[in-house]
């Protein structure tokens, strides 16, 4: 008797449990919760604490206080802040513009029907697949103010006759920089922009060659405002790795000379960790964060017009 | 509006063969129809004429311009492509309006010619619509629009209804047809489909393996046709084909099936004389099928009917006739149910005979 009892009770609490996993509203919770865990932790989490320490005066060792603006107001007051907020705005406008331009270029170029097409676009993702520490490990060599082999190149051609001071001069750091991630930038525009490319109907080019339009004309009136939507997202994203930079700058320059390339990233990380003063290097690091929702709204806003 | 002239126009695709020797001339307002199965060569033929496709061997010439080396803006034609081709970013308006703008004409003038064509195509509320704004009929008038406001020498339509439901198909059928008239411009038109060919062609080139296996009016083809390709191609249902042999003498030849024979008329007998004893292929329409009432020596055929297709207007009987498989077309009104006996009615005029080697008509 006691043994079918139990039976019972188990076989009533399997029913109930297979009517729940038959719940659609539970179980796409149940199947989101280990993703929306793995979210929280790595991403919500340290975004929030980034957040809050920005309102503290947190160092190494303390506890810090929830200080409100301190930090902000004492960062709009400081020089280096806004040579900073300069540099990284230069970095980001120059080097995206490059990038976007040049791997537009590459697009079309690939686009075309030539020989060794796969191999040469799989070249063309090299520098986005080599790890950014090592690419950059190789600029700062190429930059080395002795050993440059673009010194070494351009004197053996007879075209200058001394070496280049790469890093050590702020304008020219500032462009070394700027190259530097418009190489590894490029093939992200490439690859991307050459996917909306292929998906453009090649009757349309047909119906306009006919229709009398040249080759310029193709690009202006056919392929540019087909793949202006894909631009603007491809532009935003690039943006928002641009603007918050700090791998590359950190190898080869480590923001010197004399802060001229010194991004927010690099700032905030310098204050924050060998500084030890983590509410300031967060609060730089909240600056950031205005300007990208800034830069996602705006190209959210094109995205919807064009629909 | 002009003539259009290929001589000898061929077309290679590094070894393979697309087009070869293709010879035609296209009267002034002339509405030629290219049909053919799939990979025949006859939309290459077309992208030839309209300069998106190199011409590897021959001469096409409009008018009385060579146009070998012309770039096809330069050709003075227009087209209509299978899947519209409609600028997607661009509203109906701007669509109508590019060609033109590309040649520089005066706004004013654009918005005549565009007016002009939205009116007679009845799509002048949609002006202002993206092409996805579009049902399917109305993106096809579009495109047409596009050609129109252009007044083009020649028209090129490559499978222009082919994305259409039945019912708009036929319909647009008609107004294409109209609008031949009204505009009367030459138009070469492509399709797979027989029936657009031949309710809209004023003459059919009808294409198999990049060869042009016959030109003429839409009814030559379907009464006289000069091999069993075109022969099969042109008419629906397709036409019955039964390995035969040829039997008798002088004026009494027979064709001898597994289950029947047929008799030639006596006036078409005289050059199959040397074909006598040998194998020879039978061609007959569903069409030239009928119930008969009582059987005739060398006139009628009994078979046993498998399936029964009631169309409404005809009703297509496949049938059994020894070992050969038929179709007969036969009056909506006539009674039969499967596995039934039936004895049918060869209209003996209208048979054909092809050589069973090269395929090509007899008589």
């Amino acid at each position: 008797m006691q043994i079918q009892a139990e039976e019972r009770g188990w076989l009533r609490l399997r029913n109930a449990f297979s009517t729940l996993m038959e719940n659609r509203n539970f179980l796409g919770f149940l199947l989101v919760i280990p993703a929306e865990a793995i979210l929280f932790i790595f991403l919500a989490y340290p975004f929030i604490l980034g957040l809050w320490l920005g309102f503290t005066d947190t160092v190494i060792g303390r506890k810090g206080d929830f200080i409100g603006v301190g930090n902000y107001v004492s960062l709009l007051k400081d020089s280096t802040f806004w040579l900073v907020t300069y540099n990284t705005f230069l970095y980001t406008i120059v080097a995206v513009l490059f990038k976007a331009i040049l791997g537009f270029v590459l697009a079309i170029i690939l686009n075309r029907d030539f020989k060794a097409k796969g191999l040469v676009r799989a070249i063309i993702l090299l520098p986005w697949i080599i790890p950014t520490a090592l690419s950059a490990i190789v600029f700062w060599w190429l930059y080395d103010s002795t050993f440059s082999a673009i010194s070494w190149s351009l004197i053996k051609m007879g075209l200058i006759n001394h070496k280049i001071d790469f890093l050590g001069d702020p304008t020219n750091a500032r462009i070394s920089l700027i190259v530097a991630n418009v190489w590894r930038g490029i093939p992200f525009f490439t690859i991307g922009l050459l996917a909306g490319l292929q998906t453009i109907d090649p009757t349309l080019y047909e119906a306009a060659a006919i229709d009398g339009a040249g080759s310029w004309k193709r690009f202006r009136r056919i392929t540019l405002p087909l793949i202006l939507p894909l631009l603007a997202v491809i532009t935003t994203f690039s943006t928002i790795w641009t603007f918050g930079d700090f791998q590359l700058v950190w190898v080869i320059t480590k923001g010197g000379p004399a802060n001229a390339t010194h991004l927010f990233g690099t700032l905030s990380f310098q204050r924050a960790i060998p500084g030890g003063h983590f509410g300031e290097g967060a609060a730089i690091s909240n600056f950031i964060l205005p300007i990208l929702v800034l830069c996602v709204l705006i190209s959210f806003k094109y995205l919807k017009r064009e629909d | 509006m002009a003539r259009v002239i290929l001589e000898n126009v061929s077309k290679y695709f590094n070894e393979v063969i697309a087009v070869k020797d293709f010879s035609l001339e296209i009267e002034d307002k002339e509405f030629v129809v290219f049909v053919g199965p799939s990979g025949c060569g006859k939309t290459t033929t077309l992208r030839m004429i309209a300069g998106l496709e190199e011409i590897t061997k021959g001469n096409i010439y409009i008018g009385d311009r060579l146009i070998n080396r012309i770039p096809a803006k330069d050709r003075d034609i227009a087209m209509v492509f299978q899947n519209y081709a409609l600028y997607p970013h661009m509203t109906v308006y701007q669509n109508l309006a590019f060609s033109l703008e590309m040649r520089k004409l005066s706004k004013k003038e654009i918005d005549e010619r565009v007016k002009e064509a939205a009116d007679l195509l009845e799509i002048s509320e949609l002006l202002h619509r993206k092409p996805k704004q579009l049902s399917g009929g109305q993106r096809q008038r579009v495109a047409v629009g596009r050609t129109i406001v252009r007044k083009p020498q020649v028209f090129l339509f490559d499978e222009p209804l082919s994305n259409l439901d039945a019912k708009l198909r036929v319909q647009m059928r008609g107004e294409l047809k109209k609008l031949h008239e009204r505009l009367s411009s030459t138009i070469i038109y492509v399709t797979h489909d027989q029936v657009e060919a031949m309710t809209m062609g004023d003459r059919i080139v009808v294409m198999k393996d990049g060869l042009i296996q016959q030109v003429g009016k839409p009814l030559d083809l379907y009464f006289h046709p000069i091999n069993k390709f075109v022969a099969g191609f042109i008419g629906s249902p397709t036409m019955n084909f039964i390995e035969t042999e040829l039997i008798g003498s002088e004026n009494r030849l027979f064709v001898q099936a597994d289950g029947f024979r047929l008799r030639i008329p006596e006036e078409r007998s005289r050059n199959l004389q040397n074909h006598v004893g040998k194998k020879i292929t039978l061609g007959i329409r569903p069409q030239d099928l009928s119930k008969a009432s009582a059987p005739v020596e060398g006139e009628t055929i009994e078979a046993l009917v498998e399936i029964i297709e009631p169309i409404g207007n005809e009703i297509y009987l496949d049938v059994k006739a020894g070992r050969d498989s038929l179709i007969a077309s036969v009056d909506p009104k006539t009674r039969v149910i499967p596995h039934q006996k039936i004895l049918l009615q060869a209209n003996l005029e209208n048979i054909h005979l092809f050589d069973p080697d090269d395929e090509k008509a007899l008589l």
